[in-house]
């Protein structure tokens, strides 16, 4: 089951490219869209069956390379299956969003099929190589896209860029998986053996220096400071859509790995370098916060603000490490409140930054100054433009309060001044929002000359479905979180256990 | 004395169907003479059948008084020979037909092809002498078969380089037998351990030249830019694929069986020769303009990979067949390379390939599969090998070298992703004259290649079982 999720829109994609030229441009996108709904819709089913107790399930294990210890074991627990459905989710509203793209459809509806295959397949896989296969692969299909999408030549830089940066990450984070396969015996690649026989318990500058590449690797694609300067061209230049799945699920692979493979198999190394984790993590929360407030540029901003984000998450999943001065409640409650983070900032930043890319459409930029009094025109993308703002700086009856909520209050006990020193970074990013709304929404109304003289529209109803959507349901659990807790919950419980062990 | 001649059929294939190919072809007229390409492909399938029986039956064993062993690492070198060789068949059938010369192309192909498995299950030094000759006199005419002039200051540099390192490879036989008293590598493993360290470093060192100009490595690889960019493309493509096979794989042996008691430092001697080679490969590939020049350096850096698993030869059990599956899935990918510039022989320079994915999208993605394969993206089958050859080395104790070869690694994505990016821009195309394509053959082998090389990826447990025997003395 999890394999027909996790392949078919690969599948979908093979026929797209066998089959020959003759579609219309819009007939590829509809076809994508039936397939992002199907698969979105055997998540929902899987999700139903879901026993929120149960540890991982739907597990498949095959022999893939046994002699070089790699299996095909795939499976999801309350840690993956919200994001696999984060997942479905957004590549269908990227799908919906698509369906006026002109250039070059049958190439990019095959890419995107592709990524989605490669993203599915990252969060399901319960096999350390089988993980980097996708790690890497997501890496090549969205240099593909910033490089053929983006906005001109300056685009294929900043794509050279995001590779050269996120393959050095993709290669320590091997270099660390070489070492947790030598160290085990037998050697194996498979996530769960190693969880369960943890190898490198005990070994100190060893496993020090494991954990040292996997979580370079992975710090690199979550990104943290101070390995994100790859973040903001990458995002600014390539296609709203491409941003869109770049922030809301590949920025996710960084941070899942911490949760998935960092804490449960080098839980030693974790808890002794748990400080170190913290460090990052603040400094990210107020590092991304304050250069977001210096941007000039919309969609540059809401790119730091990815790093501000990702930076709660390393503080949690750092404070999980903590034991000192803390229970096990509180650290289970602080990788909750990580893995819900990953789900909000997923749905509220996709939508932000498909939102962006309405106003780069009607403007052809995305400079703050450029605009004024744009509410008077465009109603309605002022009006979703400023709801996502307020989810995403962390306003109460959003996912992403609920989420940051239950990270500070799971890392106040053990690591108090870091705590507070990150929550001015909401502050922070309060300011920056409401400042950037202010300039461009409200005020006279001025706007770039490159505009027509017809006027500028309002979103159009397959910009204006998805971006609704994706912060409805951020809404949604806001206000009722219980069946997106009640998953994650026992996961995180389990996952504290495991560091502390 | 086992004279078994059935052990050696694959070599006796190379051999014969050259021997007869020439006499043939002297009486064909010319345009018949492609008869002799069918031949050759004959011999290929013919080694292939044998060498698969021998190891489906495990009838491993040591040939002429133990000069020539044919076990397993020799039959995964000759699977990946002789399948490589019918690659290069393949993506030379346009090149070469109706050449005046046709027969001479097929005949020195198939004897170069028969020196490279001799080199393979060499399991003495003057066996590996004459290995070593047969492999590389073909070559060098090879390189100059188009007789101009850049493809003659190919050959001739070709030609003094390995005559050099040819003799100083003799010397080093000759010194390796007066103090082991012995050329066979059982002999030398029971007397090398007592014998005088300097004179035995000098032997090795002398040998290992030899091996080194064979896989185009560093201090030897001068010769690797010039014949790839004056050959002719599939002579290139043979020059920077077989010969590594050979190379490597008799290193390997050489070492593995030869000096494992001997006190010689020799993983040092052989690990920064890695690293250099990888290192030096890749930075002069940076900013070549021309895509084989591109090439040549890129196979240089793969040899340093490559000598990564003979650093840790003796140490780990897993270095022999990471270097066996390394060499099967670079021969793969490396050839498919060559294959697609073989089918666009007017676009030499990178720009020429702007465009491509739009006129020839199957080209281009070959190029995609084959280059990213280089660099090691999974799921190409070079990504299995270096992920074997990397898990090899930090088991072996050289961890510091893995790192090297990690950092060279994403440094060589540069220069790949400098061929790549033009294929898929779609301003300022190339003209559709300079991407006029050669003929079916070249493309087919180019889509052969790289679905091996996926293949090797996603299935490579296959080679990597029958990888796992031991070295016969």
């Amino acid at each position: 089951m999890l394999s027909v999720v996790t392949f078919l829109p690969l599948l979908v994609c093979a026929v797209l490219l066998i089959l020959s030229r003759v579609l219309p441009d819009r007939a590829y996108v509809l076809i994508w869209i039936t397939a992002a709904a199907v698969d979105l819709a055997l998540v929902v089913v899987l999700w139903a069956g879901f026993d929120t107790g149960g540890g991982t399930q739907y597990e498949q294990r095959a022999r893939w390379i046994p002699s070089a210890g790699v299996g095909y074991h795939v499976g999801v627990d309350g840690l993956s299956l919200p994001l696999v459905a984060l997942t479905c989710l957004l590549f269908l509203a990227v799908a919906v969003y698509s369906l006026r793209e002109h250039r070059r459809v049958r190439s990019y509806v095959c890419l995107f099929l592709f990524l989605q295959t490669v993203s599915t397949g990252l969060f399901v896989a319960l096999d350390l190589i089988l993980f980097f296969v996708f790690f890497d692969l997501s890496i090549v299909g969205m240099f593909f896209v910033i490089a053929g999408w983006g906005h001109g030549e300056r685009a294929r830089a900043a794509a050279l860029k995001f590779f050269l940066y996120t393959f050095v990450g993709s290669l320590a984070l091997l270099l660390g998986f070489i070492g947790l396969y030598l160290a085990a015996d037998p050697h194996t690649f498979d996530i769960t053996d190693l969880t369960r026989a943890a190898p490198l318990a005990g070994r100190g500058a060893y496993a020090g220096l494991v954990l040292l590449a996997v979580g370079v690797g992975l710090a690199v694609k979550t990104p943290t400071v101070p390995f994100h300067t790859w973040l903001p061209p990458a995002h600014t230049d390539a296609p709203a859509a491409g941003s869109a799945i770049l922030a809301g699920v590949l920025l996710k692979m960084g941070t899942y790995g911490f949760v998935r493979i960092a804490m449960p198999l080098l839980p030693g190394s974790w808890r002794r370098y748990a400080l170190a984790v913290v460090v990052v993590g603040v400094v990210s929360v107020v590092y991304g916060a304050l250069v977001a407030l210096a941007q000039t540029d919309f969609k540059r901003m809401v790119a730091y603000t990815s790093v501000n984000h990702m930076g709660y998450v390393v503080l949690a999943v750092g404070a999980a490490g903590s034991l000192a001065g803390t229970d096990a409640q509180a650290r289970s409650l602080a990788v909750t409140g990580a893995v819900t983070q990953m789900v909000s900032h997923g749905l509220i930043t996709g939508a932000l930054f498909l939102l962006t890319g309405v106003l780069y459409d009607r403007g052809g930029t995305y400079a703050i100054d450029a605009y004024s009094g744009l509410a008077a025109h465009t109603p309605r993308f002022a009006a979703a433009t400023a709801v996502a703002a307020f989810a995403s700086l962390g306003i109460p009856g959003f996912s992403g309060f609920i989420a940051e909520f239950q990270i500070f209050t799971g890392s106040l006990a053990s690591r108090t001044t870091a705590t507070a020193i990150a929550l001015t970074g909401i502050i922070v990013t309060a300011a920056l929002f409401l400042t950037a709304l202010r300039r461009m929404f409200l005020g006279a109304a001025r706007l770039p000359p490159t505009i027509p003289a017809a006027g500028i529209t309002d979103l159009h109803r397959h910009e204006a479905l998805p971006t609704v959507a994706l912060l409805a349901l951020a809404t949604v659990i806001g206000v009722v979180p219980r069946w997106l807790l009640d998953v994650i919950e026992p996961a995180g419980r389990t996952l504290a256990g495991l560091v502390a062990r | 004395m086992n004279e078994n001649l059935t052990a050696l059929i694959p070599e006796l294939a190379l051999l014969g169907a050259a021997v007869i190919g020439l006499l043939t072809g002297s009486w064909l007229p010319r345009r018949r003479q492609c008869a002799i390409a069918v031949l050759a492909v004959a011999a290929c399938a013919a080694g292939l059948s044998a060498t698969a029986f021998t190891l489906a039956t495990d009838r491993e064993q040591t040939v002429f008084s133990h000069t020539f062993a044919a076990d397993t690492a020799t039959g995964i070198g000759r699977l990946v020979v002789l399948a490589a060789l019918l690659l290069i068949i393949g993506m030379s059938t346009e090149t070469v037909r109706g050449h005046a010369r046709e027969t001479e192309y097929w005949v020195l192909l198939l004897l170069t092809g028969a020196g490279t498995l001799a080199l393979i299950g060499a399991n003495d030094l003057l066996m590996l002498f004459a290995a070593y000759l047969l492999a590389s006199i073909p070559a060098y005419a090879l390189a100059g078969f188009a007789k101009d002039a850049s493809g003659t200051e190919a050959a001739l540099k070709y030609y003094l380089m390995g005559a050099l390192l040819g003799t100083t490879m003799l010397a080093g036989t000759a010194v390796l037998y007066a103090v082991g008293h012995g050329t066979l590598y059982r002999e030398l493993n029971a007397a090398l351990p007592a014998a005088p360290y300097g004179l035995v470093a000098v032997g090795l060192v002398g040998v290992l030249a030899g091996l080194l100009f064979k896989a185009g490595a560093v201090p030897a690889h001068f010769w690797v830019p010039d014949v790839t960019e004056g050959a002719p493309a599939p002579v290139a493509a043979y020059v920077t694929t077989l010969p590594k096979v050979g190379g490597l794989i008799a290193g390997y042996r050489l070492l593995h069986q030869a000096l494992p008691g001997s006190d010689l430092n020799w993983p040092l001697l052989l690990a920064i020769l890695a690293a250099v080679t990888m290192t030096l490969g890749n930075f002069a590939a940076f900013f070549q303009r021309s895509v084989t020049r591109l090439l040549a350096y890129s196979t240089i850096s793969q040899v340093g990979y490559l000598l990564m698993a003979l650093t840790v030869a003796t140490r780990t059990d897993l270095a022999q067949r990471s270097l066996l599956f390394y060499l099967a899935a670079y021969a793969a990918t490396n050839l498919g390379a060559f294959a697609v510039v073989t089918e666009l022989p007017r676009a030499r320079s990178l720009d020429d390939y702007r465009g491509l994915g739009r006129h020839r999208p199957g080209l281009a993605a070959v190029l995609v599969v084959c280059l990213l394969g280089l660099v090691g993206t999974p799921p190409t089958g070079v990504f299995l090998g270096k992920l074997e050859v990397f898990s090899a080395t930090i088991d072996g104790g050289h961890t510091w070298l893995a790192v090297v070869a990690v950092a060279n690694t994403v440094a060589s994505l540069f220069y790949y992703l400098r061929w790549l990016a033009p294929v898929f821009t779609t301003t300022a195309p190339a003209p559709a004259a300079v991407q006029a394509a050669l003929g079916r053959w070249a493309a087919v082998t180019a889509y052969t290649a790289a679905a091996l090389s996926l293949a090797l990826g996603i299935a490579g447990q296959a080679v990597l079982t029958l990888a796992d025997g031991s070295l016969l003395p």
